[in-house]
This record gives structure tokens, C-alpha cells and sequence, in this order.
């Protein structure tokens, strides 16, 4: 006798424990391909799942076997042409004829190197790990959407899933007793007075009394019956309500330079900056909101496909993309609300003269506001003074200020995470 | 049945689409042959699971639960990427040595492919396993799921009390000496669940409160002291996880639980890994036999035949040596044409069977089939049964490997002359013992510093592999105190040390 058994809609997954350990256990070589990826890949595909691969001496498993050497009988099928006493040349590379291993392998052709895959998920939570947006603050606001559900004691309406039972019996029962109370005293004395006359003899007229007695406790016990076990009025809620948390909210400004002088490459590599950042806020942060804004001579605030894929172009000047910044937080975003946030990219280069203008619109209007700013400069030459200016910000706000140099693509990963690293301090 | 010719029957089915109906009309029918066949088989129980499931099974050892482990997780990560991309199929099955036993069928398969795998699971290898005397000496069918059900939760536990990595690393150590928790000779007692709980706590306080007589520090008496065996263990043990679990001085009553339940589990799969010709053969010997059974009724038709056909080739295929598919003897070839050359021995024998084999030739078939099932072991199996005949077919020949000479050397090929020694060789590469190197516990220093020392015996001069040196840490961090590993040349000359942690060099100034 069998039994057939549909087992297909069991729990799948089993070996997800299992998985999720041989993940943590070589979570650095993980990182490792991970990041090499990043750098690899172009940037519309930068945050998909992908391959993982291991050297496989990392992961093997150590087990007692026979190395090569001393001497061996092997039998082998299919031969062909030899006969007894035939001697030939060990093969090189272990193939087929010759040295066979003590140990051959039922997982396949022994390949160096062990290949699987993660999935979209499990790349961004390597790809990020570890990195916050520094010294983000709560924030009061005014239109807060979020809110906190808590208990504030307890009302006579509500939902009926909201009774509270144990209250409400309480209520009954102060009820009852509140209400019958000089009944019952009543009954009691009545009771007293009968257990006398019934231990004194017997007379007619004791006999009439006691009845008389009987009759009146019982229409006061009727009376006392009739008194509801449980009314409305007994009924008691648990009263909630919702008291508005402060939220942090924040906004990221990310201010990217699109000059004539930017190559198609430093403007490539400017992106891909954007996009891990892009990337990373959405993940991480749920309420976010981002502002776009390219510049050239002038600078304006785009939306996120414009912003990636506009081919506009022009001449430099950076200043203009830091005022609308500062024009577009004391619009909109203000300070006592949010947490701000300023990334700017750009190759260095700007107009002869607008620099020290940059620096001034920085200190006086920009970085009073916002919790950290982080400019990125990519080029490989010299440089120039927007940098040397930014230098004397830094100087000015070493806390909130944050720049670094990028050559080339694969910068771009080490100096996002040095930017965004988990920072140990408390907010500032 | 009646006499008479046999009237050909409707075929179960035409399509290739299986339904439960129809699985439970196969098995219906294949148990009615099994039965003619005399095949004495636990009860079956059939599931039916997708390939997810089934590479889940896979990555936990073949069973349907156990620990958790990292290496199974990596185990189920190779196996789902060689399987989407299209490396490796998943097998067509997995049968677990339980009562009843659980057979895997994929959802994927078709009507044909699921009736060969009842054949070839629920009948073959089930019988194998309640027939064989090792299985039947080893393992306790009734007892290990209720067993695996004991050790994942005890396991969890520990994760839960002791922290996760203590539990890995304990684990990881284990494992590296998984092959070394096996007793070949005495046999284990079986036990339920419950008793197995409470074993382990008497256990435990037992163990903790015995071991240390070893390190008993309290002077004895000189004369005692004399006396006293120079070596411990007296003799040589080969179960070196048993040898830990009973015998390290700082493990924790939790940690010697869990070195027992790697054990038990090796243990549990030592006689698959010596009957994997034999199991193999007599299983694809019986799908065979079960599914022609069900041809010559006229209960599938010949497309299901052609459909069979096609998949038993394949999987009773022997790559030449020197083909790029090559990967050794394919144990399903190897036992199968072992088993149908049984069979044309007792019903076709020639002269030279006669010579060979006097006690087969002319006897009953099915008779000889259950004997030889029940009463080896793959080398066994292949020292009495590897005839002349299928040497021939096969086409088996001898290479002699001597390392230390340039050329190999053909040492024997299918004749006269060669017959003998390649039955002879073959049947030792099989020999368990000559696979893994023999390691065994040799001695403890148990006045002086408590270092253990494992002795190496080689077989025909090979060394250790690379890895060795890192199981040697494994172990190490098992005992708590040096351990030396010693390779001994047959004429007991040390000629390779090991040791954990490598020793100091003394440096002069």
C-alpha cells in the first residue's frame, strides 16, 4: 500500500535559513564582488541582482583525502587499443587517462571558482550597508502625517471591539451595589428580626407577624432581583488617540554641473554618482524628496529623467545652481522642518571670478541651513579654484562640509561610502 | 493469472500528463509485479513536490529536515544556479531510508518518467534498503526521522542559549571530521525520540562527571603508577568524533551532544556510501524488469516504452576513459549489468560461467538476485560477482600509478590473464577503507602536556591531501590542546608530521 501526498504547496523555502548563513559567512567577498560590479556595470543596470563569485579554496570544505602520490590501481572502462604492459606518459592536467584522483568530484568539472547568484534585494542591502545620511535630526512639523496611536484612559462610546470588559463589569457592579444598596439593608434587618420571632415560641400572633415579614423580604428581594446585571450606562472603552509624532523628514538637493567642459566621461561618472545616491536615498528612506538641479550657466530645477538624460549644455557658472539651491530652500524646505542635504558633482571648472561668489552663497546662505553638504570634484588634473575656495569652506564648517576627489569609475563606490559612512557621533 | 496467453490489457494511459489517479494506478500495478518479483518493501509514501522542493531536499543532505547550516545553504546555492542555467538536471528522484519511505517524485516529470521512478525508488531502492545486511546492521528506518526531528531542535536550541557562531564553529569542526564518526563494528541500539531525550540528559551529567578521572590530578599510589598502560587509548580508535565526544577535556555537555549527533547522522549514511553500485544496479535492474513487466501485459503503450527507454540509457551510460563526460565508474552501469549478467548466468550460462561460477549457473534467477542483494557490500558484491563476460563488455582495464616513475603502466586488460586481478581491484577501489585514508586515534599524552596524537596507516604510500592541515585545526579546536597527526609507512616508520598548532621555532639570539 503507498500513499500519494501533494506536497507542492508546503512551505518553499526551506533552505532560506541556510542560505542566509552561507550569505553572512562570506559577506566580505560578497562586498568585494559587489562592489566591483558596481563599478563595472553601466548605469542603467547598476542595481540589479548579479553573479557572486568565490575563489573556491575560500569555501571549501576541509575533509582528509589522499594527495597525490605513492602508487595506485585504478581500473578504467573502455579500452581501446592498449595491451598488457603498455607504458605511456602520466597525462598533464588530470584527463581522463591518467591520474586519477582518489576523490573525483560528483559536483562536476571542478571548477575554480564558485558562481551564484543574489537578487536585486540582497545587492542593495550589501551595496548600502552601513551607510546613513549624517546627523539627521528630528524635526517638529506642522503638517504631520505621521501620528502615534496611544491610550488615554477610558470614554463611556466606542467600538465594540474596543470594550473593556474587566471596566465594565466593574461599572455594573458598583452599579448594582450603589443602587440596591438600602434595599438590602432593608432585607437584612427585616431577616434579623424574623430569625427572632422564629426562635421565640409560637403565638398566633408571632405567626401573623413573620408572614407579614416574609412578604415584605420578599417583595424587596424582588425588587433587588429586578436591578439589570449590566447596563449601557455600565459600559466602558478604551479610549485611543492619535497625537502627532515629529517626523524627520528630508530633502536631498542634487546639484550636478553639465557644462561644455564636462567630457561625456566626467559626466558619465558624475551620474553614476547620482544614481548609487538616488538609489540609497530611495532605499533607505522612505520619505525623501529630491531635488534635481543642473547647471551650467544658469541652473535649473529638473525632474529626475531630465536630470539623468538631458543632453542640454553651456559654459560655467556655479554660483547659479548654489542660489537657486538657496532659493529653493527658503521656499520650500525650511530649515526648522527639514533635514537638508546637498551633493553637488562638477570637474572643477568654473567661470575666472565667480568662485569666491560660490564660497560666499555657501556660507551665508546655504550651509547655515542644511545638515551636511558633499561636494564630489571629478577630474584627474589640477585643481582650480573652486576647489581652493571649498577648501576654505571646509575650514569654516568642518562638520557639515564634506569634499573629495574622484579620477576615475572606480572611485566612485569608496567615495560615496567615505561621504555616507555611518557616522559614530551623535547628531549634531 | 491463467495459462493461457496472456490477453493484452487496456493501457493505463496514453498521454504524457500524470495525474493522481494515474500515480496511484501505476503503483497499483508496479507493486502487483514487485510483489511476483518477491520484492519485500517498506510502505511507500509518495510525494509529489516542485523543483524548488527538490532542490531544497537537496541541499539538506537528501532528508526533509535537518540543522541548519551554512554549508547547506551554499550547497542550495550551487545547485539553484547550475540548475537555472541549465548545467545540471535535478535527479529525477530522492528516496529516504525511513519506515515508511519517502519517495520524491518532481511535478515536472511525465506519466512515464514517474512510473520509472516508482519502479526504480519505491521499489528498487526501498527493497534494497529493508533487504540488505548492512542497512539492516546500520540503520534503524523507523528511528531517524524522529531522530533528525531531536537533533534540529536540540540544535536550535543551543544556537538559541549559546549564540549562533558558537554552534557554527562547533559544527564546522565536525563536519571536516564527519568521515571519522563512523563505527564500523559495533552496532549502534535504536531508539525513540523520547528515550533519546532523556539519554541525553543522563548523558551529559554522566559524561561531565566521569571524564574527568582522565585529568584526575590526585596523586595515586606508586605501584599503580608502575603499572599503568603507556598508551591511552589502549588501542587505536577509528571513531575520532567518538573518541571527542567522550574524551576532550573542555567541551561543554551541549557541544559533546552535538559532536554525537554529527556522528549518529554519519553513521546513519555509512552504508549507502559502501552499497552505492549495488543499491543503484539492483534499483535500475528492477525499474527494468518492473516496467518490461508492464509492457508485456500491454498496460503502456510504446511510445511510454520508447520515452523509458530513452532515460534508462542514458542513465546506465558508461563514458569511455578518455571521453570528456569521463568522470569515473557510473556506479548505476556498473551495478545494473552486474545484476542482468547474474540473471543470463542462472539462465543462460556458458562454459565459461560454468567455470566461473558453478554455484550460479543453471539455478534460479530470482533466487540469486535476493541473495546477492541481501548479503554484500559494493566490494563484495563486485570480488564474487564480476564475471569475465562483463569485464569484456565493459572493456575494463588496469592502470598502475606509481608516482615516482615517469610512465604509467597498462597492468591488466580484459583476458585470460587480466580477469582476475582487474575483479580484484576493482572490488579494493571500492574497499571503503582504501577510499579515506585510515586515520585513527593513537595515543594522549595524558601525564604531560594532553596532546593527542592520530596516526595516519598509508595505503600503498599515498599522502594526506592539502587539506588535511586545516581539519588538523578543526580538530584541534575540538580537544583544546595540541594535536599531532603522524603518517606511518607500512613498516611502522613515521615518515610525515602534522601539527596543530604548528610548532614553535625557536629562535636563537
Amino acid at each position: 500500500m503507498s500513499y500519494i501526498i501533494d506536497r507542492r504547496l508546503n512551505a518553499k523555502k526551506k533552505s532560506t535559513v541556510n542560505r542566509q548563513r552561507f550569505l553572512r559567512r562570506y559577506r566580505k567577498h560578497i562586498k568585494r564582488a559587489v562592489e566591483e560590479a558596481v563599478n563595472q556595470r553601466s548605469i542603467k543596470e547598476i542595481e540589479q541582482g548579479g553573479q557572486v563569485t568565490i575563489p573556491n579554496r575560500d569555501i571549501s570544505e576541509p575533509v582528509f583525502h589522499h594527495g597525490d602520490g605513492g602508487q595506485r590501481q585504478r581500473i578504467y572502462p573502455g579500452n581501446k587499443e592498449y595491451m598488457e604492459g603498455d607504458e605511456f606518459r602520466r597525462p598533464q592536467g588530470g584527463g581522463g587517462g591518467g591520474s586519477g584522483k582518489g576523490k573525483a568530484s560528483n559536483q562536476g568539472e571542478g571548477l575554480d571558482e564558485f558562481t551564484f547568484n543574489i537578487n536585486q534585494e540582497e545587492f542593495l542591502d550589501f551595496l548600502f550597508e552601513g551607510l546613513e545620511l549624517p546627523y539627521m535630526v528630528k524635526k517638529k512639523l506642522r503638517d504631520a502625517t505621521q501620528t502615534e496611536t496611544r491610550r488615554a484612559g477610558f470614554t463611556t462610546s466606542g467600538s465594540p471591539e474596543k470594550l473593556h470588559i474587566v471596566r465594565s463589569l466593574r461599572a455594573a457592579h458598583a452599579r448594582r451595589i450603589a443602587l440596591s444598596g438600602k434595599d438590602r439593608r432593608q432585607v437584612r434587618e427585616l431577616k434579623r428580626e424574623l430569625w427572632k420571632l422564629e426562635d421565640a415560641p409560637t403565638n398566633p400572633e408571632n405567626t401573623k407577624r413573620r408572614e407579614l415579614l416574609r412578604a415584605e423580604i420578599e417583595a424587596l428581594e424582588k425588587k433587588i432581583r429586578k436591578l439589570p446585571f449590566i447596563d449601557d450606562f455600565d459600559l466602558k472603552f478604551t479610549n485611543l488617540v492619535r497625537v502627532p509624532v515629529p517626523s524627520s523628514k528630508a530633502v536631498m538637493f542634487c546639484v550636478m554641473d553639465v557644462s561644455g567642459s564636462m567630457t561625456q566621461a566626467i559626466k558619465d561618472m558624475a551620474k553614476r554618482f547620482f544614481i548609487l545616491l538616488y538609489l540609497f536615498l530611495t532605499r533607505n528612506y522612505k520619505q525623501i524628496e529630491v531635488v534635481f538641479i543642473r547647471h551650467h550657466t544658469h541652473a535649473k530645477e529638473v525632474d529626475e529623467e531630465e536630470f539623468f538624460y538631458s543632453r542640454e549644455t553651456g559654459g560655467t557658472i556655479v554660483s547659479s545652481a548654489l542660489t537657486l539651491s538657496g532659493d529653493v530652500i527658503r521656499d520650500r524646505y525650511p530649515a526648522g522642518d527639514w533635514n537638508i542635504y546637498v551633493a553637488q558633482a562638477s570637474d572643477g571648472d568654473n567661470w575666472d571670478g565667480d568662485s569666491d561668489a560660490c564660497r560666499q552663497i555657501l556660507i551665508n546662505r546655504v550651509l547655515p541651513h542644511v545638515q551636511y553638504y558633499a561636494y564630489v570634484e571629478i577630474t584627474t588634473g589640477p585643481h582650480q579654484n573652486l576647489w581652493l575656495e571649498y577648501e576654505r569652506v571646509r575650514e569654516a564648517y568642518p562638520e557639515t562640509f564634506a569634499m573629495h576627489q574622484i579620477e576615475e569609475a572606480s572611485d566612485i563606490y569608496p567615495v560615496f561610502r567615505k561621504l555616507f559612512a555611518r557616522k559614530m557621533e551623535g547628531a549634531a | 493469472m491463467t495459462s493461457r496467453p496472456a490477453k493484452k490489457k487496456a493501457p493505463l494511459s496514453t498521454g504524457s500528463e500524470w495525474t493522481f489517479e494515474l500515480i496511484e494506478a501505476y503503483d497499483k500495478e508496479i507493486a502487483r509485479l514487485a510483489k511476483g518479483f518477491r520484492l519485500d518493501t517498506y510502505p511507500n509514501q509518495i510525494e509529489i513536490i516542485t523543483s524548488e522542493q527538490m532542490m531544497d531536499a537537496y541541499s539538506s543532505i537528501g532528508m526533509p529536515l535537518n540543522y541548519n547550516h551554512w554549508s547547506f545553504g551554499k550547497q542550495f546555492v550551487e545547485t539553484e544556479q547550475r540548475y537555472k542555467r541549465g548545467q545540471m538536471g535535478l535527479a529525477y528522484e530522492i528516496v529516504i531510508n525511513s519506515n515508511p519511505s519517502i519517495a520524491y517524485l518532481m511535478e515536472e516529470n511525465t506519466m512515464t518518467m514517474q512510473a520509472l521512478v516508482i519502479a526504480h525508488a519505491c521499489y528498487g531502492h526501498n527493497s534494497f534498503f529493508k533487504g540488505n545486511y548492512l542497512f539492516k546492521t546500520w540503520t534503524d528506518a523507523s528511528a531517524i526521522i524522529d531522530y533528525l526531528v531531536f537533533a534540529k531542535k536540540y540544535i536550535a536550541d543551543c544556537e538559541e542559549r549559546y549564540g549562533a557562531e558558537a554552534v557554527e564553529e562547533l559544527l564546522d569542526s565536525c563536519h571536516a571530521l564527519m568521515n571519522y564518526g563512523v563505527n564500523r563494528y559495533k552496532r549502534p541500539q535504536p531508539l525513540t525520540a523520547e528515550e533519546e531525550r532523556q539519554r541525553q540528559r543522563d548523558r551529559e551529567e554522566y559524561i561531565q562527571r566521569h571524564l574527568n578521572d582522565l585529568w584526575n590530578t590526585i596523586p595515586q599510589k606508586e605501584e599503580q603508577e608502575t603499572t599503568r598502560v603507556s598508551r591511552f587509548p589502549k588501542d587505536p580508535e577509528e571513531n575520532i568524533l567518538y573518541f571527542i565526544e567522550k574524551n576532550a577535556p573542555l567541551l561543554e555537555p551541549w557541544q559533546r551532544e552535538i559532536v554525537r549527533i554529527v556522528r549518529k547522522i554519519s553513521q546513519y549514511f555509512y552504508p549507502q556510501k559502501q552499497t552505492q553500485v549495488m543499491n543503484e544496479g539492483w534499483a535500475c535492474f528492477w525499474h527494468y524488469n518492473l516496467l518490461y513487466g508492464l509492457y508485456d501485459e500491454g498496460l503502456v503503450t510504446d511510445g511510454f516504452m520508447m520515452e523509458f527507454l530513452h532515460s534508462h540509457s542514458s542513465v546506465v551510460y558508461q563514458p569511455p576513459f578518455d571521453s570528456p563526460y569521463f568522470n569515473g565508474i557510473n556506479p548505476y552501469t556498473l551495478g545494473y549489468n552486474m545484476m542482468q549478467d547474474i540473471r543470463r548466468i542462472c539462465e543462460h550460462p556458458t562454459d565459461e560461467d560454468r567455470e566461473w561460477f558453478p554455484q550460479l549457473a543453471g539455478t534460479d534467477w530470482l533466487d540469486a538476485v535476493h541473495y546477492a542483494m541481501q548479503n554484500f557490500k559494493d566490494e563484495s558484491f563486485i570480488q564474487q560477482y564480476l564475471s569475465p563476460a562483463l569485464i569484456r563488455e565493459l572493456r575494463l582495464f588496469e592502470i598502475y600509478d606509481d608516482a615516482e616513475s615517469p610512465t604509467l603502466k597498462v597492468s591488466a586488460i580484459h583476458n585470460e590473464t587480466g580477469y582476475q586481478r582487474i575483479r580484484e581491484d576493482l572490488s579494493a577501489q571500492y574497499n571503503l577503507g582504501n577510499r579515506e585514508p585510515n586515520i585513527q586515534v593513537y595515543n594522549v599524552d595524558v601525564r604531560g602536556d594532553r596532546s593527542l596524537t592520530l596516526r595516519h596507516y598509508m595505503y600503498n604510500n599515498q599522502p594526506l591531501g592539502e587539506s588535511s592541515e586545516e581539519v588538523l585545526r578543526h580538530l584541534h579546536r575540538l580537544w583544546g590542546f595540541d594535536v599531532h597527526l603522524e603518517s606511518v609507512k607500512a613498516d611502522d616508520t613515521v615518515c610525515a608530521q602534522y601539527q596543530c598548532p604548528p610548532r614553535q621555532v625557536l629562535e636563537t639570539l
